[in-house]
């Protein structure tokens, strides 16, 4: 996706552009998300800054190019304890003050008629949406091609960077020939790692895992994205053991999708039953009609995360000509937009609307 | 035994005997219906997809391949469950 939104503006922006990829359109990490734009989960800082930036693009682009189930549904985060519901507000407090919406809901069950009785409270943060996020990847690289002209190569592996004598990064080798460039934009998510490598430059990495439950098709029953108040914490730890926290909500299609889960695992697929078995009872417990649902599949994917769970987003002074926009972790979707956009405008050397300094790809090393 | 019949929106299919409801449907050339904002249909017959859901003598959510029909089951494609709304 972030791929697919790089492509998307920087043809926007009126550059020629060249996207490669090993696999097909959303093979990736994309095909594995759930396809959050959320502003919800994020503490004031950086990602925050940048989760709002993201959000506001993605509903110009709902408009401007369409076609991937766009639904600004809003998420409802719930506090199953009054201490959880303390620690959730004063985190809303703070996000407020950095220019989210976020409005305490005195009545869970007007917002949410299926929602377990009893939690303590919750808060609603109607900025947050979701889209379908292999429709998106693909609506955009679909707009990439027909009006700006960009070639999207699928099944094609960059096996190398081209280098000039001065160390410039002028191109890329593939597994189909040499593809020169002004600029190469390391957009492989999760391998963002290894395409770094290709440059002789460490950018760290790796990978978290994630299962999603997909219900049978059901009417429309659940309105938002609606997720315990532990599911932050989790987001933030750095943790190796298996993490999940309650994550449930509709789509268009009726399918309910079920999460969160987080490991680090490397990159094994092997379906997990004992991931699926806790995300199933934390739904039930958030959605008792659940219970008597049945669930059609599961599918797993691989969130790319750097050490302090940032992105990694900019020029790479240390191989001048390439760029990053990788390891967004969990957050790929929502946040493709802002970085896309930001990325095009260093492309053309129109100052950037955030400071990517947080996202520096050399922050991880002392000095040289 | 001979042929019997069944209703599918009201309108009577003719079934022969020992064939699931898909493929009763399938026979009478009904292979998709509207479903929400798009449609819903046989595309697996075989339990898998979730596509040919339907409202069986009242209860929601069978899949049509895997149920052999009966004589005066009433088939819907209308959802009759959903939790609070």
């Amino acid at each position: 996706m972030v791929g697919a939104a790089c492509a998307y503006y920087a043809g926007l922006a009126g550059l020629s552009v060249t996207v490669v990829d090993r696999g097909s359109v959303a093979g990736g990490t994309t095909g594995s998300g759930e396809g959050n734009i959320l502003v919800s989960d994020k503490e004031p800082g950086p990602e925050l800054d940048l989760a709002l930036l993201s959000a506001g693009l993605w509903r110009e682009l709902a408009a401007e190019v369409s076609g991937f189930e766009y639904e600004p549904k809003g998420g409802l985060v719930v506090a199953g304890s009054p201490s959880n519901l303390t620690g959730l507000r004063s985190f809303a407090a703070g996000q407020a003050r950095a220019g989210v919406v976020a409005e305490e809901v005195s009545d869970l069950l007007a917002l949410e008629p299926a929602l377990a009785p009893g939690l303590a409270g919750g808060v609603h943060y109607p900025q947050d949406a979701q889209v379908q996020p292999m429709l998106a990847a693909a609506r955009l690289l679909q707009a990439a091609r027909t009006r700006f002209g960009a070639r999207v190569r699928t099944g094609v592996t960059v096996t190398g960077l081209l280098r000039s004598g001065s160390g410039q990064v002028v191109g890329a080798r593939t597994s189909q020939g040499d593809l020169g460039a002004d600029a190469v934009v390391n957009a492989a998510g999760t391998w963002g790692g290894s395409v770094a490598d290709l440059a002789g430059v460490s950018v760290p990495v790796l990978p978290r895992r994630g299962f999603i439950l997909v219900t049978e098709p059901l009417p429309p029953v659940i309105r938002h994205k609606v997720y315990a108040a532990d599911y932050v914490a989790n987001v933030a730890s750095s943790a190796a053991g298996l993490e999940t926290s309650v994550v449930v909500e509709g789509t268009p299609s009726g399918t309910v999708l079920i999460g969160a889960s987080r490991e680090r695992v490397g990159f094994d697929r092997t379906m997990s039953l004992p991931v699926l078995r806790r995300l199933a009872a934390q739904a039930v417990a958030l959605f008792p009609f659940l219970r008597d649902v049945a669930a059609m599949r599961a599918y797993c994917g691989f969130r790319p995360y750097c050490p302090d769970h940032l992105p990694v987003i900019g020029p790479d002074p240390r191989a001048p000509g390439l760029l990053h926009a990788c390891g967004h972790e969990g957050a790929g979707i929502g946040l493709a937009a802002a970085t896309g956009h930001l990325l095009a405008q260093t492309l053309t050397g129109t100052p950037p609307d955030l400071d990517l300094a947080p996202f520096r790809p050399t922050r991880f090393q002392s000095a040289r | 035994m001979s042929p019997f019949e069944i209703s599918f929106d009201g309108r009577p299919v003719s079934v022969v005997p020992g064939r699931t409801i898909a493929a009763a449907l399938l026979s009478a050339g009904i292979r998709a219906w509207p479903s929400g904002t798009s449609s819903a249909g046989l595309y697996c017959g075989i339990g898998v997809c979730f596509g040919c859901q339907v409202t069986l003598n009242g209860r929601a959510g069978v899949r049509a391949c895997l149920v052999e029909a009966r004589a005066g089951d009433v088939v819907t494609s209308v959802p009759s469950r959903g939790a609070g709304s």
